[in-house]
């Protein structure tokens, strides 16, 4: 079992007084302690790792984030800030110790300035309803994962979520423009806002993707962009995964950027195909999914590059969507990839690496290895376009000993991933899933010096402590100049 | 003064550690072209990297690049041409605008999160690093992000090092996403426009889904001394395959009215001199604005008030605003720029060392704020050894 901080006694031993001041902040139903209401929020979607917290605190504005956060700081209290629990890498894992500050109640939709191109909304928006909020206007918010109905913005800014068109229009780092942010002091800071390109240290995009470890989001400025005019999409099927991966690379080598690329294996396309009887090749070992968007002349244009490109590498089969319904159709098999592979297998993992794309070919033949050698199967779905797999491990949890087995087996696919010049998380986070994993692509010098960022932000390390970084180290330790051994670093390369 | 040019991270870390023990401080350069961007620094050594250039692996079917600081731009751009990519954030290289000798790096670019006209679409220089390794203030080397498109591993140290001035650590190998060059491009250009109908046409044209670029308006005396040679222009670039421009091209004009176009050749240079700011008033100081973008116009009207001499025109459809002031008076303007733009940041860009030294060149920031990045520099480069001064005083 994953090793979580030590639970601070005095803080348990407190809990009735800290939950009874808490209340003087938020008032009313926002402070929810008793062991039945609190258990709702023990996981989030990596559901393997399960805490009840200590207390869930649910703010409804900025002033009383600011309280709570300053209350915990001054009497050592730990943090889990959480959107809408859709993590799979548990970034949201609640201690048992710890306040979980759920930041649901921030739903409103604050602005939306067209002629700005962009929109202001609170953390508890859902990713999907800012582009509701603007289709009107013709536009839309550009990353979309795959929980997109129901993860939130706040969720998406702590994770830098990704999705489908992110290798055209960029993850959620590149589709932010402003925050609002408390830090654990309880100082309420902006970063960014309605212009360009925020002037001194870019402290926006760390705090993006930090994973709740700097501060808590309590506002969020997007960039929305004109939907485009029209979208088509082709299915491509491959005698094996390699041509597939081969026709990707000459896709971008040939300057085409698809909207998106999407590539499934053999397993995932007989679990989708049989889920949602999307029409798929069942020959097929590998199947290619492409969108070209934009207006008509250059989705046609481009639909014929992509098909001349795809029987040039051997496709068996290539057909692009003529109308709507049938490019939604083509989708529909891939977006239920996840839950199709749930009816195969009682229990899958969802693994999230990024590797070179050169690569895919030989990754996925060791991960058949793997599988020899776990005695478990894999389906495959990635972001064929910017090379990020999602293995799914299938296991039954009520086997004992398959999860252990399954678990073992998804950190060997991300040891792979790192080995071939990849690295452990494309989307997901680091969170506690791959924490004791981070050595594999960091030494201790590149641990230490994102930890120091941390202490920047968070000296005592009260913010979501136990994700991130497999060990916490204390910031007076790390701040120190270490002259190692009372020598300088390289003392045997000559100075001048 | 010592000046040191190491070839090597290893090397770099060397010295860096003999300047940690000594307290000595290092102004950090190398093709020394961005010089004159920011406060002047004052350091007890000179550290040349020019000797840490060129590309270390370039694979264009991934998109990734890496690279070693000093690589000049110019070669970058060559190496990238060849097999038909670019960099998307097109930087500037600023040469006449700071009246610098010298040659444009990647890591000056990089430094200075430099992008050109098509950031409104395509983002900024910040948008497309992936990865690095770099000397901090201790001496250690390390890294952060990774060399693939898509990586969320870790902390993004690498947004943080982008627009920091060499304040924070010493790069000395980045990688980046890399683009596909379009295979055609045309700008339309409409004639005639006040600046407040200009920045209203062009939020419209960028919200209109026919992908617009790039959007610049030029006041008539900036059109004058632009190679359009008449103003005020109003200018949107097309970028695509070639049926895909034609076709987008026909469908602004219908919205916007017919306009003259500039061919492919035209057009790249036409906002190559929007990049260099060769169409501003070659005296007075200048100031670079980043705005709210509708407000750009009122925000030169409210200036223009002040100062009937005051020069402007408007990238990014109205969110930069290059503004030049013939007197400025002893704040070099900053008192009633800064005032008058109400959010956003102002940076001085052009003004003589004496003025750079005693008027903040960056947008000063609220208490808090500042606090925290003080604390980022100090867990960075503890002891304050990098670029002294470079962006505030102190740091």
């Amino acid at each position: 079992m994953l090793a979580m901080p030590e639970p601070d006694r005095v803080v348990l031993d407190r809990r009735a007084e800290i939950v009874a001041a808490l209340k003087e902040f938020v008032p009313g139903e926002g402070v929810i302690d008793t062991e039945c209401e609190r258990r709702a929020y023990e996981c989030d979607a990596l559901t393997a790792y399960r805490q009840t917290p200590m207390v869930v605190v649910l703010p409804e504005d900025t002033r009383q984030v600011v309280a709570v956060l300053r209350y915990c700081k001054e009497n050592g209290i730990k943090v889990v800030p959480r959107g809408a629990g859709t993590s799979l890498s548990g970034g949201a894992l609640p201690l048992e110790d710890g306040v979980l500050l759920g930041m649901g109640k921030f739903k409103r939709i604050l602005d939306i300035d067209a002629p700005n191109r962009c929109a202001v909304v609170q953390p508890g928006v859902t990713n999907l309803a800012i582009s509701h909020a603007v289709q009107g206007q013709g536009l839309y918010y550009a990353p979309d994962p795959s929980s997109q109905i129901a993860c939130t913005i706040g969720g998406n800014v702590a994770e830098n979520s990704g999705g489908v068109h992110c290798l055209k229009y960029g993850l959620t780092t590149n589709n932010v423009i402003g925050v609002e942010f408390v830090t654990i002091d309880g100082e309420v800071i902006r970063l960014g806002g309605k212009f360009l390109d925020a002037g001194g240290y870019d402290l926006l995009g760390v705090l993006v993707g930090s994973e709740g470890l700097l501060g808590v989001v309590t506002e969020v400025t997007v960039r929305v962009l004109p939907t485009p005019p029209g979208a088509r999409a082709l299915l491509i099927g491959f005698p094996s995964v390699q041509g597939a991966g081969d026709c990707v690379a000459a896709v971008i080598g040939a300057g085409i950027i698809p909207g998106g690329m999407e590539i499934m294996d053999r397993l995932a396309i007989e679990a989708a195909e049989a889920f949602v009887h999307a029409g798929y090749p069942l020959d097929a070992e590998a199947l290619l999914i492409v969108e070209l968007d934009g207006c008509g002349a250059e989705v046609d244009h481009l639909i014929a590059a992509v098909e001349k490109i795809a029987s040039d590498h051997g496709a068996t089969t290539v057909r692009a969507s003529q109308t709507e319904e049938e490019r939604l159709l083509f989708w529909a098999g891939r977006k239920a990839a996840f839950p199709a592979v749930g009816r195969i297998s009682p229990d899958y993992l969802c693994m999230d690496g990024t590797i070179p794309r050169r690569e895919i070919g030989a990754v996925l033949l060791r991960m058949k290895q793997l599988e020899e050698k776990y005695g478990l199967r894999v389906a495959n779905v990635f972001h064929a376009g910017d090379g990020n797999l999602h293995p799914l491990i299938l296991y039954d949890a009520n086997k004992p000993g398959e999860l252990d087995r399954a678990e073992k087996f998804g950190q060997d696919i991300l040891r792979l991933c790192v080995e071939v010049g990849g690295v452990l998380t494309g989307e997901h986070g680091v969170g506690v899933e791959k924490r004791d994993l981070m050595d594999v692509m960091f030494d201790e010098v590149d641990l230490e010096q994102q930890q120091r960022l941390k202490c920047a932000f968070d000296e005592t390390s009260l913010l979501n402590p136990g994700k991130v970084f497999p060990q916490l180290c204390r910031c007076a330790e790390l701040g120190r100049m270490h002259v190692r051994g009372g020598k300088l670093p390289f003392p045997d390369l000559p100075r001048f | 003064m010592t000046l040191h040019r190491p070839s090597s991270a290893q090397e770099v870390a060397v010295i860096v550690a003999a300047a940690a023990a000594e307290k000595r401080t290092l102004e950090i350069f190398a093709g020394a072209s961005k010089r004159g961007f920011g406060r002047p620094v004052r350091a007890d050594a000179k550290l040349d990297l020019s000797k840490l250039a060129g590309i270390v692996n370039y694979e264009a079917p991934e998109l990734v690049l890496t690279a070693r600081p000093a690589t000049p731009l110019a070669e970058l751009e060559h190496v990238l041409r060849e097999k038909g990519q670019m960099l998307a954030f097109a930087p500037p290289k600023w040469l006449s605008l700071l009246g610098i000798e010298g040659t444009p790096t990647l890591g000056g670019a990089l430094a200075c999160n430099l992008s050109g006209p098509r950031r409104v679409r395509a983002g900024a220089a910040r948008d497309f690093i992936l990865g690095f390794s770099a000397v901090n203030g201790r001496g250690e080397i390390f890294k952060a992000g990774g060399k693939v498109v898509k990586n969320v591993t870790g902390f993004d140290l690498s947004k943080l090092m982008v627009g920091s001035f060499g304040t924070l650590s010493i790069l000395t190998e980045v990688t980046l996403k890399v683009m596909p060059r379009p295979e055609s491009e045309c700008t339309l250009l409409l004639q005639g426009l006040t600046d407040a109908k200009a920045i209203d046409v062009m939020a419209r044209a960028l919200n209109t889904p026919h992908e617009i670029l790039s959007a610049a308006h030029l006041p008539e005396g900036a059109a004058r001394r632009s190679c359009v040679g008449v103003g005020p222009v109003t200018a949107l670039r097309l970028e695509g395959p070639a049926p895909s421009v034609a076709s987008r091209a026909a469908e602004v004009e219908k919205v916007f009215g017919a306009a003259a176009r500039l061919d492919a050749e035209a057009s790249a240079r036409f906002w190559d001199e929007v990049a260099e700011v060769r169409a501003l008033l070659p005296e007075g100081v200048v100031w670079r604005l980043c705005p709210t973008p509708s407000f750009s116009a009122r925000l030169v009207e409210t200036i223009r008030q002040i100062l009937p001499g005051a020069e402007a025109f408007y990238d990014w459809a109205g969110g930069l605003v290059w503004l030049s002031l013939p007197e400025a008076g002893s704040d070099a303007g900053a008192g009633f720029v800064r005032a008058a733009l109400q959010d956003g940041h102002a940076t001085l860009m052009v003004a003589p060392d004496s003025l750079r030294e005693t008027v903040d060149v960056f947008q000063p920031v609220p208490r808090a704020l500042a606090a925290l990045e003080a604390r980022v520099k100090q867990n960075l480069d503890p002891l304050g050894l990098f670029n002294p001064g470079r962006m505030r005083k102190g740091f």
